[in-house]
């Protein structure tokens, strides 16, 4: 007789922040360059150098920290971690463990209706390590530092979490805060946020925690709700065949969706952290933390309801776009340049969303631009284009960004408005389709659609359909 | 005229004058070393004849056009093994770093560049700065020019020993426990530990990040001043840098001490004190009494943990700061290894010398869990109660007066078998460095073997000029001496 389990989820969560330069040197975050090209002594380790701490990464962390309602450390330091390995260039990444920037915070979730808030114990500022390639040529390794001393915040959640769905919305929660915060693109498939999870499982109504296990290596939401799945069976099997939970660290395989142990807690390295004494500690005052408060944007809820308000669009759209900061970018500066609210939604819904699907891509990787999307729907505004040519300017419009008026002019793309034409075109089409003719005298309405679809043809596509209705009308009256 | 028996200040106002070339000066100092240097064994690496030589004439060049115009110009000058310098093999005397040439320069010594300065070499010191005797050194033991079977203390022995035996005019060396001021006790010059901060410590290679500070090595206090001023400057790259706008040090070289208040910490004067140190640092504070000085006798406290503090916080430092050579990115790695921890293993066993390895054990140590708090965490509360000592004193006096080390230079070998006594002989310096107070170091006297005796003097922090001038008052009351085998040279 099997008993009742409940889940309990914590998640350490590392978001590479977006800055221009690295945490402790100058050196340039840019994603690609030939191995060890955006290096310099500090970043590298080099004897003699030093760190020196750049701002831009304590402003984008006390952010997030701000808008997750975390307390700010006034007096937060540095410390080191101390590890032997070749991506470490130093064999010591500097973190914190002492005096973390942020503590004591928590996010509002919803799940299936329900809202519960996840507390988050801490947010700490780190240096992302180099990467190792293998060349199996000559069976070595060799280092490349590009990425070392790009700087991460690492977001420890306290256990609060009791299921995936509840961690699936934590982790968006987070993302879409950190991406309208504008300190991450926040990407699993790439890197740029990573989340370990540490679950254990009790019996329900048990107050003690079980002994918890880390998995990492989770690239995906998905990757991460069957690993969650997988872990909770792997748990309970355990238990109820009268063995024990090892608290370590686990590696999933998401292509066979299974984990194996990679160290346990015996193993464990004494890290022998310290506070590092190259860095001085770091004194946050009211004014600087007010002023990070007053540069904090407007949040999804709050763009959820001003949407509501001003654009009066349908809920259903106002979700889907403020799910993706680019995408709310977007929509308001189309707006801002003139385009009808509902207009721009459509674009987004239809059109954009279809096309994202098609490419395998996030919102965030959009790259055409709200100015481009105006002049396309001024353009239809005019009837200087018809719908489908627009449809077939905006993919090139999505594709790369081109200008539609000028795209329109150089292929001929513009309705023909020449009446001598339409109405040749239109008296063609009547004489050759003496059936549909009679059927619409006849009174079948939807047999004009007939002759419609023929004159549209005739015209290469270049007409407006709404004219092209009209003059059929006249001539068979 | 033999330049090399000048002060630095002398020299650079012949050059000034014309009486001297850059190129003369330069020449004269390569003679030197190249003469005299296998007797002492001061220099790991002696710069190129003909780099030298090149970089003279385009100083020269710029005296002449009046482009350099500072005391210094034109003045050559050592600099230790840790300091790097872009292009020249920069070891900390280590087998580890026996084959790395940096492609930086540390900002110390670019300081030295900008103002004319001719580098002529690196000098030799103990292994990344762990000793005080430069016997631990990879490249071999300096020897004292006042007797060669006595060490020239350490670990800026290289340095001190250069100045000493008139290779060098002067030389920068570094101080984390006392390795600018011990050295200079022991070889009978002067030198300066700044307040930490004051100089920068990018391209010094570490030992113990929140003790080491680069200091001068010089003849006298005005030569040391000069220095001083030179490569005390704000530095963007070293966060512990501090932007000060009072480095005009050898405006306090004035001979007045009326009125200073200058206190002797009678804890400084118990057990262990060599009796001639003893007495020579009385004399020397009688003789600041004469000139008008108050000098009074008191309790400084907290002696008896300025050792033990000490260790665990530098060699936790060191052993952090080591981590970094391993055998992966530079240095020296092992010849066969297994995989990669095989690889990190010997290469470290075999790169590091016996001292090196007991402090990166004895940091690792403090540091690991379940002994943190009771030592790291504990030395750093030790740390902030000796700083409280001095600025308990510091509401009385302006100048603390004592001894350097409690002994005169020792024979070789005499410490190596006993770390604990070398470790010891650390107390008058170590609390300095701890409270990251400026501290100077100048001859006072001889010992009954005729071995030079220092005396040091502590400021508040960034009182640099206070001492600079107590000293020169007191330096004002005697003569320079030189080693004998180099005042017989000119004889020969």
């Amino acid at each position: 007789m099997s008993k009742a389990y409940e889940t309990v989820i914590g998640l350490e969560v590392h978001v590479e922040l977006a800055t221009r330069t690295k945490i402790f040197c100058g050196c340039s975050t840019a994603f690609g360059g030939a191995p060890n090209t955006h290096t310099c002594p500090v970043c590298t380790g080099m004897p003699g150098s030093l760190p020196v701490l750049n701002k831009a990464v304590v402003e984008k962390a006390m952010a997030v920290g701000l808008a997750t309602n975390c307390n700010i450390t006034r007096n937060c330091k540095f410390d080191r971690k101390n590890y032997f390995y070749p991506d470490n260039p130093q064999n010591y990444q500097i973190s914190q463990l002492y005096y973390p920037i942020c503590r004591d915070g928590k996010v509002e979730i919803e799940v299936e209706g329900k809202k519960k808030f996840v507390r988050i114990h801490e947010i700490h500022m780190e240096e992302d390590a180099g990467k190792l390639v293998h060349d199996p040529y000559t069976d070595s390794s060799l280092v490349d530092f590009n990425r070392s001393g790009v700087p991460l915040i690492e977001i420890v959640s306290e256990p609060d979490m009791r299921s995936a769905d509840e961690v699936i919305a934590y982790l968006e929660k987070l993302r879409l805060i950190i991406q309208y915060l504008g300190a991450s693109d926040c990407k699993l498939n790439e890197g740029s946020m990573r989340a370990d999870v540490n679950l254990s499982v009790r019996e329900v109504g048990a107050e003690e925690f079980g002994t918890r296990t880390e998995t990492k290596n989770l690239n995906s939401f998905k990757a991460i709700a069957r690993a969650i799945e997988n872990e909770r069976e792997r748990q309970i099997d355990l238990i109820e065949s009268g063995e024990k939970v090892v608290q370590e660290t686990r590696r999933w395989d998401d292509t066979k969706e299974y984990s194996y142990p990679m160290r346990s807690k015996e193993d464990a390295q004494d890290y022998r952290y310290f506070p590092d004494p190259d860095l001085v500690p770091i004194h946050i005052s009211d004014e600087w933390i007010e002023e990070i408060r007053s540069k904090q944007p407007e949040f999804r809820d709050e763009k959820r309801a001003r949407y509501r308000e001003e654009y009066q669009i349908p809920d259903y759209d106002i979700d889907i776009i403020t799910n993706s900061k680019k995408l709310a970018d977007i929509f308001e500066d189309t707006i801002a340049l003139g385009a009808a609210p509902k207009k721009v939604s459509n674009w987004l819904m239809v059109e954009t969303m279809r096309l994202l699907k098609e490419n395998v891509m996030d919102p965030e990787d959009i790259k055409f631009t709200a100015k481009n999307l105006a002049k396309l729907i001024k353009l239809v505004d005019a009837r200087t284009i018809n719908g489908n040519v627009a449809k077939e300017v905006f993919e090139h419009v999505f594709a790369e960004d081109i200008d539609p008026e000028a795209y329109v002019k150089e292929h001929g793309l513009a309705t023909v408005n020449d009446e001598g034409a339409l109405k040749t075109a239109c008296e063609a089409a009547i004489a050759g389709n003496s059936k549909a003719v009679e059927d619409y005298k006849g009174g079948k309405e939807k047999a004009l659609g007939a002759l419609v679809g023929q004159v549209m043809k005739a015209m290469k596509g270049k007409a407006d359909p709404g004219s092209v209705n009209q003059m059929l009308r006249e001539l068979l009256k | 005229m033999d330049l090399m028996s000048l002060t630095a200040v002398t020299l650079g106002k012949k050059i000034k004058a014309g009486e001297v070339s850059v190129a003369e000066a330069a020449k004269a100092c390569m003679d030197s070393i190249e003469r005299y240097d296998s007797e002492y064994n001061c220099f790991v690496t002696v710069a190129d004849r003909e780099g030298v030589m090149k970089q003279a004439e385009e100083i020269q060049k710029k005296i002449d056009n009046g482009e350099l115009t500072g005391p210094l110009a034109g003045v050559p000058v050592a600099i230790k093994d840790n300091m790097c310098l872009n292009g020249m093999l920069t070891t900390c005397s280590s087998k580890i770093l026996s084959n790395f040439v940096p492609t930086y320069t540390s900002e110390a010594v670019e300081k030295l560049i900008e103002a004319g300065m001719v580098i002529v070499g690196k000098t030799n010191m103990d292994e990344f700065a762990m000793g005080s005797t430069t016997e631990t050194s990879y490249y071999g033991e300096t020897k004292n020019p006042w007797d060669k079977n006595k060490v020239p203390g350490g670990s800026s022995g290289g340095s001190a020993a250069a100045v000493a035996a008139e290779e060098v005019v002067c030389a920068l060396g570094s101080d984390t426990g006392g390795s600018i001021r011990q050295p200079a006790s022991f070889c009978g010059v002067t030198g300066i530990k700044p307040t930490y901060g004051r100089v920068s410590r990018y391209g010094l290679i570490a030992y113990g990040s929140s003790l080491d500070q680069i200091g001068p090595l010089a003849k006298d206090v005005t030569d040391c001043a000069a220095l001083l001023e030179i490569i005390s400057q704000y530095d963007k790259k070293d966060s512990t840098s501090v932007n000060r706008d009072d480095n005009d040090f050898t405006g306090a070289l004035v001979d007045d001490v009326k009125g200073l208040k200058i206190g002797l910490p009678r804890d400084y004067f118990s057990e262990g004190l060599d009796p001639d140190i003893k007495d020579a640092v009385y004399a020397a504070a009688k003789k600041l009494e004469e000139k008008g000085a108050i000098v009074e006798e008191f309790d400084l406290g907290m002696v008896e943990y300025t050792i033990p503090t000490y260790y665990i916080i530098a060699a936790a430092e060191a052993s952090s700061n080591l981590e970094r050579f391993d055998g992966v990115k530079y240095g020296y790695r092992t010849d066969s290894y297994t995989d990669l921890h095989n690889m990190y293993k010997k290469s470290r066993s075999e790169g590091f010398g016996p001292e090196v390895k007991r402090r990166i054990m004895l940091g690792s140590f403090v540091l690991s869990s379940g002994y943190y708090d009771a030592y790291y965490v504990k030395a750093l509360k030790a740390k902030a109660l000796i700083k409280r000592a001095y600025d308990k004193a510091f509401e009385k006096y302006d100048i603390i007066l004592g001894p350097v080390a409690p002994t005169t230079a020792l024979k070789m070998g005499e410490s190596l078998s006993d770390p604990i006594k070398m470790y010891l002989g650390d107390v008058y310096t170590v609390p300095v460095n701890l409270a990251g107070l400026p501290g100077i170091s100048l001859p006072c006297g001889y010992d009954r073997d005729g071995m030079p005796i220092g005396l040091q003097m502590v400021s508040d922090a960034f009182n640099e000029k206070t001492i600079i001038r107590a000293a020169y008052a007191y330096e004002q009351t005697r003569e320079y001496k030189r080693p004998a085998d180099v005042a017989e040279r000119g004889q020969n």
